[in-house]
């Protein structure tokens, strides 16, 4: 195999997709596993390609007092969950959501959003925006969180 | 051509020359990302060739009707053309008649109609369906929900670790209650052929029929319904060069004139009156509704340019980029490759460390490398492997070593993001 040190415009955008903290989450995912007192759970998949994510949440009030997941997939949908996990944990509902909005509109390639502190690690997942058939696998965490808590939930 | 010591009557055929193929399929000529695309998602579809494209073309340009319903001139040419492709289809797989080839969407759409006409005739409360753990959701859910629908059992062959199926399995599965077996010939995740004359054999001494998925053998090899022994072949138009949309289902003439007609429309009908109807004659039976006429046209001349190359010479290049894909995938550390070295087909499974199929697919063609990643709507299949999703690299007759040696070179460029040793 020949070297990958400098081969242009799809090395920089394969290295923003796939940063050191994406393949850490990947690797070393946080909060996975089983959540004891979990009040909200949901599975979701992507049926065309298989990925697939089971969060958990255990809510004291509107507060998000723990944030779990299982799943299996590719770097992207399992760093998301492991990123979204850390961020959102303590936040109140109407504040995750508030994240998943400003992530939302980050992975459609808004700078502003990419630059908001509040995504914490989240921000990492910026170069999906260049990916488009990715976001989904970005959002399917997300998708979970939005339909166990937002607005529209017929979850709670 | 002068060979001066020959003494032999018949010149050999031309060498297989891929430069001289690869001429006539216009897209591999393109760039993917600034690089030569390297199209290795042969088992998702194929490529087309500029006579199957002109053919098509020429089919809107110069002789467009409606079939079997106009006297003029371009009706009656559309009818001849439309005709003519149903006996090239026929010819090709050592069909009986014409009339055993009926033109659907492909092969999801023939087993589709298998299951609701034959199925609703013959499989009843108690009855067994037999079908393998490596058929492709179309060769599964059609019969799902037939067995639903009818109080029937469906049970499934397993497959051994090699990715083969096991035939003591088979056969112990097999019984009186079995009204179909239904099988895939090529693996379209694995890649392997199956024994589909000996499995259609043991299907008839049991008293069932058997249907074969043909979607991923048809393109690669020289397909005989008659030597297969099966009763039904199902395949598809646009893994073999032709146009999507296009495919068909070979049956036995005795089987496809008692099964009870599918969709309602015109074209399937012998004549109407408001207390009811009766059913055309097969073919038509099964053909409501003005068909994929051009998609017709298109398939016929697809089988033309493979019989013109050869379908065992194209074999015989597949069989020689398959074995050095094998080999240079296995040469790379970390890579597990999915089913049997031998009897098997250049479309090739594997993993690579712990990066994910989809995260390879989407830094491979970044390279300009097309390949597939996931189920491969095989999910019980992956299930089995104990996995969630694979890469899959699948050849045909204009891919090269050249482009094998794309794909391991962009494995490399994912090792390094990754951080893979």
């Amino acid at each position: 195999m020949t070297g990958h040190g400098n081969e242009g415009l799809e090395l920089s955008s394969l290295q923003d997709l796939y940063q050191q903290v994406i393949l850490d989450h990947y690797r070393r995912p946080r909060n996975r596993g089983p959540l004891v007192g979990a009040t909200h759970t949901l599975t979701l998949n992507n049926p065309l390609c298989g990925d697939v994510i089971d969060l958990m949440l255990r809510l004291e009030g509107d507060r998000i007092a723990e944030v779990h997941f299982e799943g299996k997939g590719c770097s992207i949908s399992q760093a998301s969950a492991s990123m979204m996990s850390g961020v959102l944990t303590g936040s109140t509902i109407q504040e995750a959501l508030q994240v998943m909005a400003t992530f939302t509109r980050m992975l459609h390639g808004d700078m502003d959003a990419a630059a908001d502190t509040d995504l914490g690690d989240l921000r990492a997942l910026a170069g999906v925006s260049k990916f488009p058939v990715r976001v989904k696998c970005a959002l399917l965490a997300w998708n979970c969180l939005g339909e166990l808590v937002g607005p529209d939930t017929t979850h709670s | 051509m002068e060979t001066p010591d020959s003494n032999s009557v018949s010149a050999p055929p031309p060498p297989f020359d891929v430069e001289r193929i690869r001429a006539d399929f216009p897209i591999l000529g393109r760039l993917v990302h600034g690089f030569p695309l390297a199209y290795l998602d042969n088992a998702a579809t194929s490529q087309k060739p500029y006579s199957v494209i002109q053919a098509v073309d020429a089919y809107y340009r110069e002789i467009n009707a409606n079939v079997h319903r106009g006297a003029h001139e371009l009706s009656i040419r559309t009818t001849q053309a439309y005709e003519d492709s149903r006996a090239v289809v026929a010819e090709h797989i050592g069909a009986v008649s014409a009339d055993e080839v009926i033109f659907l969407r492909g092969t999801t759409e023939a087993i589709n109609l298998v299951a609701w006409t034959w199925g609703a005739a013959h499989v009843a409360e108690g009855d067994e369906i037999l079908l393998t753990k490596m058929e492709h959701h179309s060769n599964l859910v059609p019969w799902q929900i037939l067995a639903g629908r009818a109080g029937a059992t469906v049970r499934y062959v397993d497959v051994a670790p090699d990715g083969t199926l096991v035939m003591e399995d088979y056969d112990r599965l097999l019984s009186d209650r079995t009204r179909l077996v239904g099988v895939t010939h090529v693996s379209n995740t694995l890649g392997v052929v199956n024994p589909v004359a000996e499995i259609a054999r043991k299907a008839h001494e049991a008293g069932a029929v058997c249907l074969v998925d043909g979607a991923q053998a048809a393109p690669h090899m020289r397909i005989d319904v008659q030597a297969l022994g099966c009763d039904f072949y199902a395949f598809s138009g646009h893994k073999m060069l032709a146009p999507t949309g296009i495919g068909a289902l070979w049956g036995r003439r005795e089987l496809l004139d008692m099964m009870p007609p599918w969709q309602g429309g015109g074209e399937m009908i012998s004549e109407v009156r408001l207390e009811g109807f009766t059913a055309a004659p097969v073919p038509y039976k099964f053909e409501a509704g003005t068909p994929n006429i051009a998609g017709a046209v298109g398939f016929a001349e697809a089988i033309r340019y493979l019989q013109r190359i050869g379908l065992e010479e194209v074999h015989a290049w597949e069989a020689d980029l398959t074995a050095y894909a094998l080999d240079s995938l296995g040469a790379v550390d970390g890579i597990e490759i999915f089913g049997p070295r031998e009897k098997r087909v250049g479309v090739i499974s594997f993993r690579y460390a712990d990066i994910h199929a989809h995260d390879l697919a989407t830094i491979l063609d970044q390279k300009g490398v097309a390949i597939r990643a996931g189920h491969h709507c095989n999910q019980p299949l992956m299930e089995h492997l104990g996995v969630d999703a694979t890469a899959r690299a699948s050849i045909y007759l204009y891919n090269t070593r050249s482009e094998i040696d794309a794909l391991v070179d962009a494995l490399g460029l994912a090792a390094h993001l990754f951080g893979v040793a």
